[in-house]
Parts: C-alpha cells; structure tokens; sequence
C-alpha cells in the first residue's frame, strides 16, 4: 500500500480509532479473521477506500457547508447545523436503531437509495447494545 | 440476541471487515504458489450509436471468468428507465448492481417530479457514484436514451469521467467495434442502417476478440418506444451433424430367444385409506 499518499489522506480526514480490526464490535480481537495484528495495521486502514468512506459524509457536509457559506454568508451554514444537531437529537432511545428520517430528509437523502440503504443496514443489525448502560452512556453516567 | 455492553450504532455501506484478512490469506496463497479466484469479468463489446429519431444500443453475450466462458448468454443491456437504457463492461456483479441502484434512483426521482427522467440525470448520478468509489466498482458502461431534449448517448469510465459522444463504444472490443464506426459512422442515419452497423460492430468485436462472443443483442430507443432485440442476431450458430454415429437397430443380429415368465401366488390383497390429514 501506498503509505506516503496515504498519510496525506490521514491528514486531511477526522481520524476514526474502530478500523476494521475490531470485528464484530466485541472489542476482542479476533486472529481468524484479522490475522496477527501490529501497530502498524492498526493504525492504517485495510482497504485504500476505507477512510474515504469512513469520512465520506463528514467531508460532504464540510464541502456543502463552505459552499453554501460563500454562497449565502455565515448566517446559512450555522442555520442549517443548528437544523442538524437538533435533528440528530430526535431519536428512540439509545439501544434502539433510529430511522434517522428527519436527518435525511435535512440532508436530502429521504429520495435517493445508496450502498449504505441496502448493504449491511443497521435497521437490521442483529446485535444491541444493553438498555440500561445505554441509556447511562448517553446521560453521561456511565 | 448478543447484548454489548456500550456500543455506537454500525454504519451502513461497503464493510471492509473482511480486507485485512483477505490480504492476509492472499499473501499465504502466493507464498505457497497459489492463486484466489478473480472476480467474474465480462470481457465485452458494447455499443452505441445516436441516429436520426433515436439511439441503438449493442452488446455480445459473453461473461469470461479468466480463460474460461462463464456463461455463453449473458444479458448486458440492463434497464435504467423506460426510456434509458444501460450497456455494462467490466465486472459482471458491478455492472449489475451500478444499473439496478441506480435504476432504482431514477425511478425514485421520476416519481418525485413525475416526469419521465433525462438521460443527463442518469449519466450524472452514475458518474458520482462512481468517482465515490475511486474504481473500484468496476463498471464501465455505455448509456442511452430519449428524453424530452432528444436523444442522448455517454460512456461512463470506472473511475467516472464520461464522454457525451454520437457514436461509443466500451469494453475489451470496443477497439473492433470503434474501427467499423470510425468507417462507416455518418450523422443522421434511418433506424435500419443504425441497427446494421451496431450489429456489425459489435459482430467485428465477437469476432477478433477473444473475451467477446456468442450473440449479438440490440436496443432501439426512439421516442416513445423501446425494442429490446435479444437475441438480434446470432453470430456463432453451431454447425448441424451431417453424419449419424448411432448404430442402427439390429445390427448385431439375435442367434437365439428364450423368454421365462414368473408365476406369482397372488397371497393377499387389502385396501387402505390414504392418510390426508
């Protein structure tokens, strides 16, 4: 792999700590899979896409965000992250997967259908998180 | 049901769970000399010409895995609207799922606005999707239809640029195919004449490619009306067996006959009624 155009991209990219390496979201590591892990693979992603995908929304958001501030002013972009945050807020409670409709209906995604409505779907994620730590994690109890 | 203790709500798309140890398995195989299998490719001729009222699509028929043929009757012009069609090159899967999501887009976008889509709509949701995935969706297609603004053909590229162009050609026999239009190619030509020099293009790419084969397939798109000809034409018939390798009846002739019958004591004879419950 290319690590010296990768590092450019490292830079660029909020950088996310789950790889791919903890699979199954057991946090265990598991050799099967994932062969011998080292430093090394930990840090830098499996695939040349990964991070580009990992990243792909927050980058979009940030390129439509300036965008539109050159466009509009100041004013639109806080507006719109405002709608943003407050529709993030909207949700079932933590263990349960959200539809995420007022979210997508912000960013315009409620009439289009991508890889990520068909391929590994949360809705139909077969492992939940335990209420009760949920529910303190997301108070801050925890 | 597992229950995590504290856990953040997975993401849907593409998981890379997998590549780290794919790479893993591959270095192994290589090391002791052995080879993973290759994704299913379509080595391809497909096509495409803009004529007077319309556009002609073409493809061969044949999906190569490696040296050998997969599948002699493969279908690859897929369906995008009623009025788009879709040629795909490249790896089968992809080529499949591109035009399938992206049919569904579109359908989702003519009944948001509730007119036919165009097909520039079509060529840019594919092109997005496409730069996205840095080509790694291997699909290189060729797209046509007739919209309100005409007719319209672009060839899309894996990484996803795309010409606008009156006559295109893609996959490994696209250079055959682009040879007879770059000869015979004309503006404005009757529908006959588009559909005999797509099928001849496609038949040069049948021909002298060895990843193209089998038969030729035609769409004709004009406005309001779609042919989808599959097959138009078959390139390669399979000759007919001029001689018979079957021995007639009796020829190795029978010296002697001798038939012996069983005589059977009928002992006990009972009628049930069949369990239907």
């Amino acid at each position: 792999m290319n690590t010296k155009a990768l590092s450019s991209q490292l830079k660029d990219s909020i950088p996310i700590a789950e790889l791919s390496t903890q699979y199954g979201g057991y946090g265990l590591q598991d050799t099967l899979r994932t062969g011998f892990t080292s430093v090394q693979s930990d840090l830098l992603p499996s695939h040349p896409l990964e991070l580009a995908e990992k990243n792909f929304q927050i980058n979009q958001e940030k390129v439509s965000f300036s965008t539109l501030r050159n466009i509009q002013g100041l004013h639109a972009p806080l507006k719109l992250q405002m709608e943003y945050r407050a529709a993030k807020q909207i949700q079932r409670l933590p263990f349960l997967q959200s539809s995420n409709i007022a979210l997508d209906t912000l960013r315009g995604n409620d009439e289009s259908i991508s890889f990520e409505d068909i391929l590994s779907d949360p809705a139909q994620c077969e492992m939940m998180g335990e209420p009760h730590m949920m529910m303190e994690h997301k108070l801050g109890l925890l | 049901m597992a229950a995590v203790t504290v856990r953040a709500a997975p993401a849907g798309g593409f998981d890379f769970g997998n590549c780290r140890r794919n790479t893993l398995l591959e270095n192994e195989f290589v090391q002791k000399g052995h080879k993973l299998p290759a994704a299913r490719k379509t080595g391809t001729t497909i096509a495409g010409v803009v004529f007077k009222d319309g556009i002609v699509l073409g493809a061969d028929t044949r999906a190569t895995e490696g040296m050998v043929v997969a599948d002699k009757n493969c279908s690859k012009i897929h369906y995008i609207a009623p009025n788009v069609y879709c040629c795909g090159a490249g790896t089968a899967a992809d080529t499949e799922m591109t035009t399938q999501m992206i049919s569904s887009n579109m359908e989702l976008h003519s009944l948001s606005t509730g007119r036919l889509p165009r097909v520039a709509t079509a060529n840019r949701m594919l092109k997005q999707m496409l730069f996205r995935y840095q080509g790694y969706i291997g699909a290189a297609l060729v797209l046509g239809g007739v919209d309100c603004t005409g007719p319209h053909l672009y060839s899309i590229y894996p990484h996803g640029s795309t010409d606008k162009l009156p006559y295109v050609t893609m996959g490994s026999g696209s250079l055959a195919a682009m040879a007879v239009f770059e000869d015979r190619y004309r503006p404005d030509m009757e529908e006959e004449e588009a559909k005999q020099l797509v099928q001849d293009a496609i038949a040069s790419g049948i021909f002298n490619d060895l990843g193209s084969g089998s038969n030729i397939d035609l769409c004709v798109i004009t406005k309001n009306k779609v042919d989808y000809l599959r097959p138009h034409d078959v390139a390669n018939k399979k000759g007919v067996r001029t001689g018979k390798y079957k021995y007639k009846k009796g020829t190795t002739g029978v010296l002697s006959e001798k038939i012996t019958h069983f005589n059977l004591d009928l002992m006990d004879e009972s009628v049930q009624t069949m369990d239907i419950s």
